[in-house]
């Protein structure tokens, strides 16, 4: 091999070697670009639902109830039979079997929709109104085109003759999109196009909340302490080495340890956002408490010098000079934190939140559910229409760590002082 | 009552502080007297010894009241005639008194239950009258000593200081008191469970199936019945498959995140970098329950299908799958790592190399590369042991029965699932499975421990090297 020949093989491998780098960022770049557009795709259609527009005739004789009826009369109402009567009108059909296939396409709530609608209007006993019902979830997710129509029928949730209904609402315009506010407002429901994340909202909310009261204070005071108090001895050492390896544990093993301190010995509620605060604020401690040190480190000596120079104590000058310099970073700090104790799920699975609660959560020792453990929960459902569910989930959790990160960036950007 | 209490010692708190502040303040104008610090400081003071004392106090009483009155009324119900077998039935009976005082008892109540009731009422309102008026005595001794202290015109400010010091203190002791509540829930749990199950058997077997353990109690077991639990908790199985799905997961990992951090630290421009980082640090942000999603609906159901097409049986569970989806999350650990490693390898080491003619990569692979070692180890093990502890994915992408076998294509069982399974739904107290979880979560805190310390070790090592 001669010296040339040598050369450009020398400089091939250094091509070939850069070409692996680049390789690899693109591979990782893809791979973001992949999931957030596999989750997008899936995931957008379900913040709007499928609505049937249905004329709905409040037949006195069916209604038991007055002219004039107060407001509790209306909700004590039955409803049922009005809510049939009108919706087997939407479609001529021959026989029971047919009626029952052609209310099938409405969603179970029909009822309670068409109740509000009556309490929304004045007098409507005797009349008529053009009503948006909800769709069932076999109908939404047909009209949305996730759902394929050429499969045999006996592999279909939707049957032939329910087919042929839908062709004819598309065909007379009945049928339509409508903004999803079921996804928001309703706690988990074993019927897709009635569940949403309500609950899960709350829920998370209040565990985040209660992970901040707690973890915030302590994790502040704890760094306060370890950067500019602390002695050099064995138990400061001691602390350090707790802190640095807590920040390294499992998530899970933290549920375990709720589990048994916080359910088993302390017996507070299963299933609670008090619980989940505490167990998630256990877990953050240690993660906020080392960027919170590392800001108060990078305040220059000169500042507290200068400090104590004209007279200040000590822990003047750590209070009215260090630790408002260090704030923004402390700040920014536990609000990266915070995200990852938002998107955590394993810990929660085991204090309980995996509960099915239907109901909103009033405070933060009721059950409730929490944005990530819904996704968990939703993920393992075999309904298609949980599918779209669970990734417009992902995308609300997403959005709102996005929003955090971005908040803990601007924070720093904004109000850190650059000492050099 | 806790909300209560907590509100009227604000409030005592509040006026003693501007009574402390207001009544030092007119004394030392009327007597002339240099005050030994700013009259607000005799305020804090006030406010320290009115609110710390009275709080821990309500907080320790809180932690221990249940504890306490579950134990007494489990014990006179017994005294009274209730039969019950185990741990389990006893705290039925317990919540059925608890609800039959609240109210929200529906089913029969006989007499020994309304007894207890009635008793369970009584200590109730004994603990309740008897920490109101504890707490106010606690408030008003250490409230009198603070006043006398004052009195004697103290050094307000050195005392205050001196106590919000202890305070910072005990904040950061609460790293340590994290760390005993792990170790001893974990360790309480799984010294029951070894004391049934034999350790040697445990970390040896080659069976996991704790669903056989149909164990009630786990205080009376024959030999033939041991012969039959022992096989249902074999540990081998659960450490091979996390291990396997481990592995894979470095094999995506290692390799990436080593070349991107290399990348970014030798090769790219500052404006590549500025942009292509935080894209790579976003994969470490993602919570783990998203990837799950990802992997179980997608990646998992592509694999079988590619296989199908290729002639392969591929599970929907797959190792691969799993393995991929966490290699993927774990890059940014290692990229980031490796990326702070190499840039603090000193410049002189590559400029000698560049001397003698060295390219670049030559550069990188044999002077850069062998002198951050031991560093890039480092995070390498710190990646291991993320892989280890990760519980989202592989309980939403991996499967559940435990299968000893090094094929990709089939499903195995790790340690962190088992866990959730285990654990997740109705648990038995005091039954080996319930136990085994706790088991399984020690093995993983050692282990994790083990490779944290070895890693953060190697790092500081390197560290040192270059200062």
């Amino acid at each position: 091999m001669t010296k040339e020949e040598r050369l450009k093989k020398r400089h091939k491998a250094e091509k070939r070697f850069r070409f692996y780098g680049v390789v690899s960022i693109l591979v990782a770049l893809l791979f973001v670009l992949i999931l957030v557009q596999n989750i997008f795709s899936k995931g957008s259609s379900a913040f709007k639902k499928t609505v049937i527009n249905v004329e709905i005739f409040f037949d006195q004789e069916l209604l038991e109830i007055k002219n004039g009826a107060s407001e509790n009369e209306i909700i004590e109402a039955d409803f049922y039979d009005v809510a049939i009567e009108s919706l087997i009108k939407a479609y001529p059909t021959k026989n029971l079997k047919e009626e029952n296939q052609l209310l099938k396409l409405f969603s179970g709530d029909a009822e309670f929709e068409i109740k509000q609608a009556f309490l929304d209007n004045n007098n409507l006993i005797g009349k008529k109104i053009n009503l948006n019902i909800t769709a069932s979830d076999d109908i939404d997710q047909l009209h949305k085109g996730n759902y394929p129509r050429d499969l045999p029928e006996d592999r279909r949730r939707i049957s032939d003759f329910q087919l042929v209904i839908y062709d004819f609402l598309v065909e007379n315009d009945k049928i339509g999109k409508n903004f999803n506010n079921y996804f928001f407002k309703n706690g988990d429901s074993r019927d897709p196009e009635l569940a949403g994340i309500g609950g899960a909202l709350v829920g998370s909310f209040y565990s985040i909340l209660i992970c901040l009261l707690l973890a915030f204070p302590v994790a502040v005071l704890a760094s306060i302490y370890l950067e500019e108090f602390a002695p050099k001895n064995k138990i400061t050492d001691f602390i350090e080495i707790n802190i640095n390896n807590l920040a390294a544990v499992p998530s899970i093993v933290y549920g375990l340890l709720a589990l048994q301190i916080l359910l088993a010995t302390i017996q507070l509620p299963r299933s609670t956002p008090l619980v989940a605060g505490i167990t998630l604020a256990l877990m953050t401690l240690p993660r906020i408490i080392i960027p919170c040190r590392a800001s108060l480190k990078a305040v220059p000596p000169s500042i507290r010098e200068g400090a104590l120079a004209v007279g200040a104590s000590k822990f003047q000058s750590v209070f009215h000079h260090v630790v408002p310099l260090a704030l923004p970073g402390t700040l920014s700090g536990t609000i990266i934190g915070l995200a990852q104790a938002l998107g955590e799920t394993a810990p929660l699975i085991l204090i309980g939140m995996v509960a099915f609660v239907v109901d909103i959560p009033s405070s933060p020792v009721d059950p409730s559910s929490s944005l990530p453990v819904q996704v968990y929960l939703w993920s393992e459902s075999a309904e298609r229409g949980f599918v779209e569910k669970t990734s417009a989930t992902i995308m609300m959790l997403l959005s709102f760590l996005i929003v955090m990160n971005f908040l803990a960036v601007y924070l720093r950007q904004k109000f850190e002082k650059r000492w050099n | 009552m806790n909300f209560v209490l907590i509100f009227l010692i604000t409030i005592f708190s509040l006026s003693l502080f501007f009574y402390g502040r207001s009544k030092t303040k007119s004394i030392s104008i009327e007597k002339n007297i240099k005050l030994k610090a700013l009259p607000k400081f005799y305020g804090y003071y006030l406010v320290l010894w009115c609110s710390i004392p009275a709080l821990v106090f309500l907080l320790v009483w809180s932690l221990f009241e249940p504890i306490i009155i579950k134990t007494i009324i489990i014990e006179t119900a017994a005294n009274q005639g209730a039969i019950f077998d185990d741990k389990n039935e006893a705290n039925l009976i317990y919540e059925k008194i608890k609800a039959i005082h609240l109210g929200t008892y529906f089913g029969d109540i006989d007499l020994i239950l309304k007894e207890s009731a009635l008793s369970y009422a009584k200590f109730i309102n004994l603990f309740t009258n008897s920490k109101v008026v504890l707490i106010f005595g606690i408030i008003i001794s250490s409230v009198i000593y603070a006043l006398n202290k004052i009195k004697n015109n103290n050094k307000a400010r050195d005392d205050v200081e001196r106590i919000l010091k202890g305070l910072l203190f005990v904040s950061s002791l609460i790293a340590i008191l994290t760390t005993l509540g792990i170790i001893f829930s974990l360790l309480f749990e799984s010294i029951k469970f070894f004391s049934v199950i034999n350790v040697f058997d445990y970390l040896f077997g080659t069976n996991w199936s704790p669903q056989r353990a149909f164990v009630r109690d786990a205080s009376s077991i024959t030999a033939e019945e041991y012969e039959d639990l022992k096989d249902a908790f074999g540990f081998i199985p659960l450490i091979a498959g996390t291990s396997f799905i481990a592995f894979i997961a470095m094999l995506v990992a290692v390799p990436v995140g080593l070349f991107s951090g290399i990348y970014m630290a030798e090769y790219a421009s500052s404006k590549v970098r500025k942009f292509s980082k935080p894209i790579i640090e976003i994969l470490a942000g993602i919570p783990t329950v998203v990837y799950g999603f990802f992997a179980a609906l997608t990646v998992g159901p592509f694999f079988r299908q590619f296989g199908e097409s290729l002639g392969l049986t591929v599970s929907s569970e797959s190792a691969l799958a799993a393995g991929l989806i966490m290699g993927i999350m774990i890059i940014p650990y290692v990229s980031s790592l490796s990326d702070d490693v190499i840039n603090s390898v000193p410049q002189s080491l590559r400029d000698g190399s560049y001397a003698v003619g060295a390219t670049k990569s030559e550069t990188i692979k044999q002077v850069v590369i062998p002198a951050a070692l031991p560093g890039i180890i480092g995070s390498v093990l710190l990646a291991v042991s993320r892989a280890i502890g990760e519980t989202m994915i592989v309980v939403m992408a991996a499967g559940l029965a435990a299968n000893l076998t090094i094929n990709p294509l089939e499903s195995t069982t790790t340690i962190t699932t088992q866990i959730v399974m285990i654990l997740v739904g109705d648990q038995e107290f005091d039954s080996p499975k319930t136990q085994s979880a706790f088991a399984l979560g020690l093995t993983l805190f050692i282990a994790t421990l083990i490779l944290n310390y070895i890693a953060q070790r190697a790092v500081k090592k390197y560290r040192e090297k270059y200062d």
